[in-house]
């Protein structure tokens, strides 16, 4: 019998880990994503803007996308569809956000870039999408994103495009809007 | 002397009857039987979950039920298929085999194993009974991805991953009374390299499930806080990622394909020495392609994946990995055949589906080796063709390997042999139903008929209506199965211990039908 114990104890033991294992999935698929860049996913942190200098031989296409998710009712596009950019200088680039209904909505843009690889190499020095965005009914705004390609970007990549595909967490966020400013 | 010993027999023969011999039995034999039964009774029920889906799809347009419904059925047919009927069968077989043929007297945890048996009809009422609830039970497919199971489902979700939770619990008592049971309780003599190939590959089954069902517990749990308590794994709005979903979901469910075949590879290595009058052919090797089997299967995962967009290095390496799979299943397919080479075969109803496991399983195989192919997938996914995939290892292949095994076995189970005559009738009406429903699928499925739709294209409707009738006579024919089985069971011809000519193993020293207690004390293995 206690022959079975200390094996049954060590096959209990596996048990555990692997089904914290499935947890720490999460975390490691985020890292590993941000590492090597392939789902897309730009850095939530700010970048600094510290380059050395313009790589002015080269000209580098993005072009914005914007896209609300099914259940957000705002209009949201970006300002203009395109920009052509040399690899380290700094762009601003404004979108467009309006409520249309009768309540305050909270967004959330979440960013996707594509090619997955490139993601890596556009830095976002400030974003609308790093903080929840909210708006009073009938308001608009705009929401800049502060941006530059990085100079290292690999030769293959000539456009890259940013996407943002814009949610409505109203339902998560009202728990602690007591004391934000909502504009009226 | 003799006197007490005798008395000391009697005792331990006996056993409470009626309905308390089943709930308080720990004997590895009695529970063992109510998994086979558990497991036959579920095969029915999700057999007519399929009758219901091929109703629907023997003519286009919507005939018998709403479209939420086929939803409900395709999703519920696939998990009483995976969780209730073919995972408990191998289990019941587990529990009744694996002691007799190493020797043991019981499974090394009995009250465990009672508990593992008697929490599974608990899951499985819990998920049917959700199919009657208002808004209907699951119907976001077996695979429940997010976000259909957490933004999009109705309240039966909270059923559902509460029944999937107790079916892994199950799972994994089972898995850990079989792994100590090889482990501590082989017979003296009986090594590792002499252990029958049933209890190598259950040996090795039982560590794929310690491993990936709990990944399956965390994969529900998170679907529930997801959907209940506002956490976000799979959230993009609250920085989740819904193709995490279908990586932790994946890295259980590429394991669990094996969990579903090893032990019937098990099976077939016990089946075709014993018709073809010959020693397996390349045993050591037969273990190791089994354990290669197992290790490959945690890398392939993503494989399932290929259209969510991975970068071109990730889906070849999947690619690769999924091919090299290939290798290890052909050497175990190049033994059996070899095992066969110049042995003098009889054709017993074990036999034939034994050989029929070899040839359908192989064609499964094989669609599954196109489906690697990464650039075909991007054509393949999601249509028939992985449909008509899964099921020829699936069916012909976990399905067949069971009835397989049953009718191996029943003589040893019972005491009585089956009418041979039946089951000749039950393998040729089963084997030629099975290609009418299957094989068309893999046409309807490269011409782009997509799964899990309730209504197709008007060019489809004649493949269809043929797939449906092969549907129904599998469905009937496994009616013929059912009375072998009680026939069997009530009488029959009288089997001896050895049972077949060429059979050899500990299993086979007993008498048949199997004493309630065997080798209290243990044989000596040479």
């Amino acid at each position: 019998m206690q022959l079975h114990r200390t094996l049954v104890t060590k096959l209990l033991l596996v048990t555990a880990l692997m089904f914290g294992f499935g947890f720490a999935l999460v975390p490691l698929y985020d890292v590993f994503c941000e590492v090597t860049g392939i789902n897309g996913k730009t850095s939530n942190v700010p970048a600094t803007a510290l380059v050395d200098g313009v790589d002015t031989s080269r000209e580098i296409t993005i072009e914005f996308l914007a896209r609300p998710n099914k259940d957000m009712p705002w209009i949201f596009k970006p300002e203009i569809r395109r920009l052509t950019v040399h690899p380290g200088e700094v762009h601003v680039m404004n979108y467009f956000a309006e409520n249309p209904t009768a309540q305050m909505i909270v967004g959330q843009a979440v960013p996707s870039v594509s090619p997955g690889q490139a993601a890596l190499y556009l830095h976002k020095i400030e974003c609308f999408c790093f903080t929840q965005q909210q708006l009073a009914a009938g308001r608009n705004m705009l929401m800049p994103v502060q941006f530059y390609v990085d100079p290292a970007l690999p030769a293959q990549f000539s456009t890259i495009t940013l996407n943002y595909t814009l949610y409505d967490v109203t339902a998560n966020w009202q728990g602690n809007a007591a004391t934000e400013n909502l504009g009226e | 002397m003799s006197a007490i010993t005798h008395d000391h027999d009697h005792e331990h023969d006996h056993k409470p009857s009626g309905i308390k011999r089943w709930l308080y039995t720990t004997n590895h034999k009695d529970i063992g039987t109510m998994y086979l039964v558990f497991a036959l009774l579920m095969f029915f029920i999700g057999g007519s979950m399929a009758m219901v889906i091929r109703l629907e799809l023997f003519q286009p347009g919507m005939q018998f039920v709403e479209p939420q419904f086929f939803n409900q059925m395709t999703t519920v047919h696939g998990l009483i298929m995976v969780f209730g009927a073919v995972m408990p069968a191998f289990t019941g077989l587990a529990n009744w085999m694996i002691p007799m043929m190493i020797g043991a007297p019981d499974m090394a945890l009995p009250r465990m194993n009672n508990w593992s048996f008697w929490i599974l009809p608990f899951a499985f009422l819990i998920l049917l009974l959700s199919l009657f609830m208002p808004g209907g039970g699951p119907d976001f497919g077996w695979t429940f991805y997010a976000p259909l199971s957490t933004t999009y489902s109705n309240d039966s979700t909270a059923l559902f991953v509460f029944s999937v939770h107790i079916m892994g619990i199950s799972s994994i008592m089972g898995a850990i009374n079989v792994i100590v049971t090889i482990w501590n309780m082989r017979a003296p003599g009986m090594t590792w390299m002499k252990m029958p190939l049933f209890v190598w590959t259950w040996f090795i089954t039982a560590f794929l499930l310690i491993m990936v069902m709990p990944v399956l517990a965390g994969a529900v749990t998170m679907v529930l806080t997801d959907k209940y308590f506002g956490t976000s794994f799979f959230d993009a709005a609250g920085g989740g990622d819904p193709v995490l979903f279908q990586h932790i979901f994946w890295f259980f469910g590429h394991p669990e394909v094996y969990i579903m075949i090893l032990p019937a590879f098990g099976i077939v290595s016990a089946i075709i020495p014993t018709f073809a009058r010959k020693p397996l052919f390349g045993y050591a090797s037969m273990v190791y392609a089994t354990a290669s089997i197992a290790i490959l299967s945690f890398l392939v995962w993503a494989h399932h994946m290929f259209t969510t967009g991975m970068p071109v290095f990730a889906t070849l390496f999947f690619m690769y990995c999924t091919m090299l799979i290939a290798v290890p299943t052909g050497v175990k397919v190049f033994n059996w055949v070899a095992t066969m080479w110049r042995g003098a075969m009889t054709f017993e109803v074990p036999m034939m589906f034994a050989l029929a496991f070899i040839v359908l399983f192989t064609i499964g195989g094989f669609s599954g080796l196109m489906l690697a192919i990464t650039p075909a997938d991007f054509q393949y996914h999601d249509t028939y063709f992985v449909v008509a995939h899964f099921h020829y290892v699936l069916v012909t292949g976990a399905v067949f390997s069971i009835i397989a095994a049953a009718y191996y076995w029943l003589p040893k189970w019972t005491g009585h042999m089956y009418d041979e005559r039946l089951g000749q009738l039950h393998f040729w009406c089963s084997l030629i139903s099975v290609n009418l429903l299957f094989f068309p699928m893999h046409f309807v499925g490269l011409a782009g008929m997509p799964r899990r739709i309730p209504d197709y294209a008007l060019q489809f409707a004649d493949f269809n209506a043929f797939i449906s009738v092969g549907g129904f006579l599998f469905g009937l024919s496994q009616l013929i199965f059912v009375w072998v089985l009680v026939k069997c069971a009530r009488g029959g011809e009288k089997a001896t211990a050895q049972v077949w000519e060429g059979a050899e193993g500990l299993e086979w020293q007993v008498p048949s039908p199997a004493p309630y207690h065997t080798f209290e004390t243990p044989p000596e293995v040479k």
